[in-house]
């Protein structure tokens, strides 16, 4: 049996609470991973104040290449899982056997991951915004012309992670960089990438303490957004909310990503649908920058039902069949209740599963002990319809038409908008908005990311402040 | 020369000491002269006579199994059996969150169980005369006395604080974390200005929670900067542990001691078990129940045992009362205590466990793993404190 130890201060501990890792269609156990309490992780994260110092003590030159290094032997080579090695194809297959996420989307994920680490000078310039790493090294430094000061906000930082898509980890692995130790509590599906990032900064001269792996329950996890200075959690709004007015935990719950056409642009919408149903579905539809809503000022139903003709192809794929478009879901209860969801939703008048009745079939599959959810465009006739502004773990969206004039003020808090016009006068109500996150104007994939920018918060603004310093005859 | 006895024939001793227990108590609660008048009335409803019927422990069926809500609400003097009448009398409270408390009355079964578990705690790391500290819930529960008779008996003074775990439980279900949290550094201020006072204390009782707060005081300095308000002179060695804070022995409750949690104190709190620490099990309806010593070999494994003839626990199939589990097998807990204030027949606990083995010292039935039930598990919020 595989056992995945806990790394307190990056040594293995093993511990007598385990829980067991089960294949999502076979339900054989695959692995067991040692879970440590929280007043364990509490007394780990009062030493990581020693564990930053050895962590400055290393110049970024020294880091950067540390961590691109880290990149590399992510990607490439035999790492230790446990008491066993494992390659880069054992952990996709591991991946995937217990997320139920395809093979081929756990590859796309863990290359995002292997890319930020690889590319770790552009990813910190993008969050810096260029910023001469070398001040990080001493503290205070002059960079054109101005004189500059960043301080740690923090000794370490914790991260509650999901299960759902390994891609998130790119989020985080940018923090040894940055000189601040690691606490990772990992999704209970998914250790596998933390694990084996942190496997791969050990071989590339981390120091051991900076990186920590904590498997715990929710308990242990609300201990980790007590204890460290800094954090990021990772879960729906039930999860998140009590800690919304903590400046110190940025949180990543749903997304409400969306698609805007303009009134200039509505007219020719069939050149867009594949872009939107691409920021739709692209990754399982589990991701938060995936589109849950498209806001359009005409055209909705046409536009709902060409949506639907083109994602009611998308069909059930084995795991590891390298055409698989959708993910299993490893707990098969969950896609019965999300879909019951739907189904009770859509009692309320003014909304249809456009999806549903194009492809003839039910959403929900059920097969052994795995079941998916087939995509679902759902027409709403007006904006406050419940199913309007929902975000599922499936491709799914609604189909909502609204004047471009309200359409900023109704669209609610949104992750990443993708707003199809060239219309000055919108664009300006667009930049202005305070409740998009993320901005693309024009036709671009709301999934399609650019490393050298910042996106889903700032890692290098929630690690640092900028000190006023000044120094004479020093 | 002393015969020593087989492990068959403590068995088969105890079990005759049991059916003893259950005879002389069922006659004192349903008889007419001494009887208690909840006991009374309800065998007006029994279709068998249990002055007559009762004779073994496992005549006990007879009665079905105890519900707990007959024990919400009042007048509670119904509990309280004629033989005892007008002897002083407490009230305990369990629970009480939302709804009606369970509450019992005791007039001497506390200081008799903690009498019984005070013959178990080893002089070595429990020094006789040594002042203790109750790190535990205060208020209406048993608790908070029955340490302080532990310490009374066993020559010493105990230092309390207070503590309501009502409160807390609001906090968790208002999902007021923080103020939660809050409300725990309250709880362990309370405990280093005590431990700064210079009251000499070696002994304490602390649920798993406190402990583990209060060894995160203690690492980070909390008491030696408590000390230096108070202009006192930190002494040589430093106190940033239990064990240098002077604490020697910790009679322990609670469910959520596990076999993790107990491996951690031992290696990361007590200094390897240099600070004896004794998990116990019990509540306000049995009284407690003592656990074989904790050890590393024995995989930190902790077992209790009942203290019979007073209480027995079984471990039964959750669907079938009658039915014990086979040893090793998880099953639901089910007590019974058997004393002249309280007779509670085959009480359902909301805790599940493996079935333990008797042994030499305790020659019946134990239970280890104690967790609350897997059923209730989802909407039961347990260890607040």
């Amino acid at each position: 049996m595989l056992h995945i130890p806990a790394l307190r201060l990056g040594k293995p501990y093993t511990s007598l609470n385990k829980t067991q890792l089960v294949h999502h269609v076979t339900g054989e156990t695959i692995a067991e991973v040692s879970q440590v309490n929280g007043s364990q992780i509490v007394r780990d994260i009062s030493k990581m104040e020693e564990a930053r110092n050895e962590l400055q003590a290393i110049p970024m030159a020294k880091l950067m290449h540390m961590v691109k290094e880290a990149g590399r032997i992510f990607a490439t080579d035999s790492l230790p899982c446990g008491d066993q090695m494992q390659s880069f194809d054992d952990y996709i297959r591991n991946l995937s056997s217990t997320t139920g996420s395809p093979m081929v989307f756990c590859r796309r994920n863990a290359g995002k991951v292997e890319y930020v680490l690889r590319n770790i000078d552009t990813i910190i310039a993008g969050l810096t915004r260029g910023l001469d790493m070398s001040i990080l090294d001493t503290g205070h430094g002059t960079q054109d012309g101005r004189t500059l000061c960043f301080v740690p906000t923090c000794s370490s930082f914790g991260a509650i992670l999901p299960s759902n898509s390994p891609g998130v980890h790119s989020l985080w692995a940018p923090t040894p960089a940055l000189k601040i130790p690691l606490i990772l509590k990992p999704g209970r599906e998914e250790p596998w990438t933390p694990f084996r990032v942190i496997q791969a900064y050990l071989k590339a001269g981390i120091p051991p303490a900076a990186v920590n792996f904590c498997p715990t329950d929710h308990a242990g996890a609300g201990e980790i957004l007590r204890g460290t200075g800094r954090s990021m959690l990772f879960g729906d709004s039930t999860t998140t909310d009590p800690y919304k007015n903590d400046h110190r935990v940025e949180l990543h719950g749903p997304g409400y990503s969306k698609v805007l056409i303009g009134e200039d642009k509505i007219a020719h919408w069939k050149d867009y649908i594949d872009i939107i149903a691409e920021s739709i579905a692209a990754n399982g539809g589990r991701s938060c920058i995936n589109v849950s809503a498209v806001w359009v000022p005409s055209h909705g139903k046409e536009i709902a039902h060409a949506l639907s003709e083109k994602l009611s192809k998308i069909q059930v794929r084995a795991y590891d069949d390298p055409n698989a478009e959708l993910a299993a879901f490893a707990n098969p209860d969950v896609p019965d209740r999300i879909s019951g969801m739907i189904d009770n939703l859509l009692k309320t008048p003014g909304a249809t599963d456009v999806t549903e009745k194009v492809r003839g079939t039910p959403r929900l599959v059920k097969e052994g002990r795995c079941a998916w959810l087939l995509p679902a465009i759902v027409h709403c006739e007006t904006y406050d319809h419940a199913l309007a502004n929902k975000e599922f773990l499936f491709p799914y969206a609604s189909v909502v038409e609204c004047p471009q004039a309200d359409m900023i003020k109704l669209i609610g808090p949104t992750l990443v908008a993708t707003a199809i016009t060239e219309d000055k006068d919108f664009a300006h109500v667009l930049l202005n908005s305070t409740n998009v996150d993320r901005l693309n104007l024009g036709p671009i994939p709301t999934n399609r990311l650019t490393w050298d920018q910042p996106h889903e918060g700032n890692l290098f603004t929630h690690l640092y402040k900028q000190r006023a310093y000044q120094q004479s005859g020093f | 020369m002393a015969e020593t006895k087989s492990l068959e024939v403590l068995i088969k001793d105890a079990k005759t000491k049991l059916d003893a227990q259950v005879r002389e108590v069922v006659q004192w609660h349903f008889s007419p002269d001494t009887g208690t008048p909840f006991w009374l009335d309800k065998a007006k409803e029994y279709k068998f006579n249990p002055l007559k019927d009762v004779h073994t422990f496992e005549d006990l069926r007879l009665f079905g199994t105890f519900e707990d809500e007959w024990l919400r609400g009042g007048p509670v003097q119904r509990w309280i059996p004629k033989g005892y009448a007008g002897k002083p009398a407490y009230v305990f409270e369990t629970g009480g969150t939302t709804g009606l408390p369970k509450t019992r009355i005791v007039i001497d079964d506390f200081r008799i169980d903690y009498e019984m578990m005070s013959d178990t705690l080893p002089d070595k790391y429990f020094p006789k005369g040594s002042n203790w500290l109750m790190l535990g819930p205060s208020g209406p529960r048993r608790l908070r006395l029955a340490i302080e008779h532990l310490a009374q008996h066993r020559g010493g003074i105990c230092f309390c604080i207070d503590l309501d775990p009502r409160w807390v439980v609001k906090l968790i279900k208002m999902r007021e974390i923080g103020m939660a949290n809050l409300y725990k550094e309250h709880a362990i201020e309370q405990v280093l200005t005590i431990l700064a006072g210079g009251h000499d204390i070696k002994c304490m009782f602390t649920t798993p929670k406190l402990l583990a707060a209060l060894d995160e005081a203690l690492r980070s300095g909390k008491l030696e900067d408590k000390f230096r308000q108070l202009g006192k002179k930190i002494p040589a060695g430093g106190l940033k542990s239990i064990k240098s804070a002077g604490i020697t022995g910790i009679f322990s409750g609670g469910t959520e001691f596990t076999p993790q949690f107990t491996r951690e104190a031992y290696e990361e709190m007590l200094d390897n078990g240099d600070v004896y620490m004794t998990p116990t099990y019990g509540n306000t309806l049995m009284g407690l129940a003592c656990s074989k010593p904790i050890c590393p070999e024995d995989g930190f494994k902790i077992s209790y045992y009942a203290p019979q003839p007073r209480a027995a626990i079984q471990v039964v199939d959750p669907k079938n009362f009658d039915k014990l589990v086979e040893y090793g097998q998880t099953g639901r807990v089910l007590l019974t205590t058997l004393t002249k204030e309280f007779f509670v027949p085959r009480f359902p606990e909301r805790d599940e466990g493996e079935r333990e083995l008797p042994f030499e010292t305790y020659p019946w039935d134990g239970v280890s793993g104690v967790r609350t039930f897997s059923e209730f598990a989802a909407t039961t919020v347990v260890g607040v404190y």
